[in-house]
């Protein structure tokens, strides 16, 4: 069965392929507007290390390596559960009733519905801000650093599809699309770009026990620089996945509490 | 005039009826406003001599932008009027006794005007009730917001004046959407939306603030905190009504000449 769900996720992922490469001029202007965003933010950031050598203690370098980590963790997400992002629709425009009918899992076929290839350009973004800040730091590669790195990714991508899937969540209940949630997603991606700690004590506590956005930023990332050297930080960001657990949760709530739309 | 004060009149009342969407950006603009407050704290802190200009004018600026940021952003047209100019809609637009430009106009300052209505009086009141200096302070003396007010409608105008020059533009081509990001997103930079205009270096912002976009919202969200008066701001003040004018009247002749080559698809 476990097989099966993910030959049909690998079916749907060749058909949400496909579907958006008949758009290519689409395709490329979706690019062309992140690639903007991206350079005037980074810009942004630039501009403001021009005038301040470093913000509590950290210098351009670094936050273009957090900007460029934040960015992959935020882009992967949006990637690949771009069905949860536009759920508001799948739920409004009743199509959710054909993802009840089918005998498959319901969040798999939800993760299938769509899957986002123009977000690619952002994931190239953050590819270069990574490399370059890298190039930059000279950081001393060993096999922790190594694993901190790709435990950042896999945890901040957990943590950016559990607010997907909890933003889902909630269409059950609003059938409308909240937009305040984009603040957990989007303004965790704009303002994440700086390390948490720079917001304040409570504001990082806040990141590290409500929502654990701090767990996959900023004490990783302490360890990536070398700032600290505790055994557990490179694992930190794993435990971060504990975020899709409620969401996940509050997500079958919801589909208990699924009244169809009728259309 | 009637005429054109209808149009405004219908899209205000259209844009009324959001009053949930409205408290949902009103959330997200406190959070925003908070978030950037932040950041700027975390800067001041590490080097507070390099500070372009007072803190306290700098939170006035964040939650001024956040409380008006309906009349700034860039990239909210009327998508009407770009489905209108691909599907032929257009053609009652052109069969009406009236303006193009005057009623394109006045539909957008009137989209813009209802949805900032809705939102700027709440964020405004709690972030006068922050304390010191995290909050919105009151205006540095009565002439300075009398001014502001001036130059606050100035801007709108200005980025009014921006929004036609594209749908001109718009209308030379089927598919806009490209030219559309593109100046849209420099736009946005150049204004001052991502990091205040004080903040770039300065050669920079020496030609920054030539340009037009400066008018549209450095010149009023400085001028409200006293960080921008005296000669300068004259200067900046006479800049903003000559780019106006400018952008006012390539905006006209675009249309103009768009509506002479319109064609129209299908029916």
């Amino acid at each position: 069965m476990k097989r099966h769900g993910f030959r049909l996720y690998r079916h749907y992922l060749s058909l949400s392929i496909r579907s958006s490469m008949q758009y290519k001029s689409s395709f490329w202007l979706t690019m062309l507007g992140q690639a903007l965003t991206t350079i005037s933010t980074l810009l942004g950031v630039i501009f403001m290390f021009q005038r301040f050598p470093e913000v509590k203690g950290f210098t351009l370098d670094d936050v273009i390596l957090c900007a460029g980590i934040v960015q992959l963790q935020f882009a992967l997400a949006e990637m690949w559960a771009r069905g949860f992002d536009r759920f508001s629709q799948i739920v409004r425009l009743g199509e959710y009733d054909r993802i009840l009918l089918r005998p498959r899992g319901k969040i798999l076929q939800v993760f299938g519905s769509q899957f986002e290839l123009s977000r690619i350009g952002r994931i190239i973004q953050g590819v270069l801000m990574l490399v370059y800040a890298l190039v930059r730091i000279r950081l001393r590669w060993d096999f922790l650093r190594v694993l901190t790195l790709v435990n950042m990714l896999i945890g901040g991508t957990g943590v950016f599809t559990a607010i997907c899937i909890l933003r889902a969540a909630l269409c059950f209940f609003t059938l409308e699309g909240l937009e305040v949630m984009n603040i957990f997603f989007d303004g965790a991606r704009e303002h994440g770009k700086y390390p948490l700690n720079i917001y304040g004590d409570k504001f990082l506590l806040f990141c590290t026990v409500a929502i654990p956005y701090a767990l996959v930023q900023y004490y990783p990332l302490l360890y990536l620089l070398g700032r600290r050297a505790d055994w557990f930080l490179p694992f930190l960001p794993l435990l971060a996945l504990w975020f899709l657990i409620p969401c996940l949760l509050l997500f079958r709530v919801g589909v208990r509490h699924y009244q169809s739309s009728g259309s | 005039m009637k005429k054109y004060f209808s149009f405004f009149r219908l899209r205000l009342q259209m844009g009324m009826q959001y009053r949930i969407a409205a408290f949902a950006g009103m959330a997200t603009q406190f959070f925003w406003g908070f978030m950037l407050i932040g950041a700027y704290k975390a800067f001041y802190e590490s080097n507070a001599a390099a500070f372009p200009m007072g803190f306290q004018a700098l939170t006035s600026y964040i939650w001024l932008q956040q409380a008006f940021l309906a009349l700034f952003i860039t990239w909210r047209f009327d998508n009407d009027i770009f489905t209108m100019i691909t599907d032929g809609g257009i053609s009652y637009e052109l069969a009406r006794p009236v303006r193009l430009y005057s009623m394109w106009f006045a539909k957008n300052l009137a989209m813009r005007l209802s949805e900032a209505a809705l939102r700027f009086a709440p964020v405004l009141l709690v972030a006068a009730l922050l304390p010191k200096p995290y909050g919105l302070s009151l205006p540095v003396s009565l002439p300075h917001f009398l001014l502001f007010l001036l130059t606050l409608g100035l801007g709108l105008l200005t980025t009014i004046a921006f929004l036609m020059i594209v749908y001109g533009l718009a209308m030379r081509m089927l598919s806009s959407t490209g030219v559309r990001l593109f100046l849209s997103g420099i736009v946005e930079f150049l204004s001052g939306q991502v990091i205040p205009l004080p903040f770039f270096p300065d050669k920079v912002r020496f030609v920054l603030e030539l340009l037009p976009f400066a008018g549209m919202q450095n010149v009023p969200l400085r001028i409200y905190s006293g960080d921008l008066s005296g000669t300068p701001m004259l200067h900046a003040m006479v800049l903003q009504l000559v780019w106006l004018v400018i952008f006012i009247a390539a905006g006209a002749l675009l249309l103009r000449s768009g509506e002479r080559r319109a064609i129209v698809q299908g029916g």
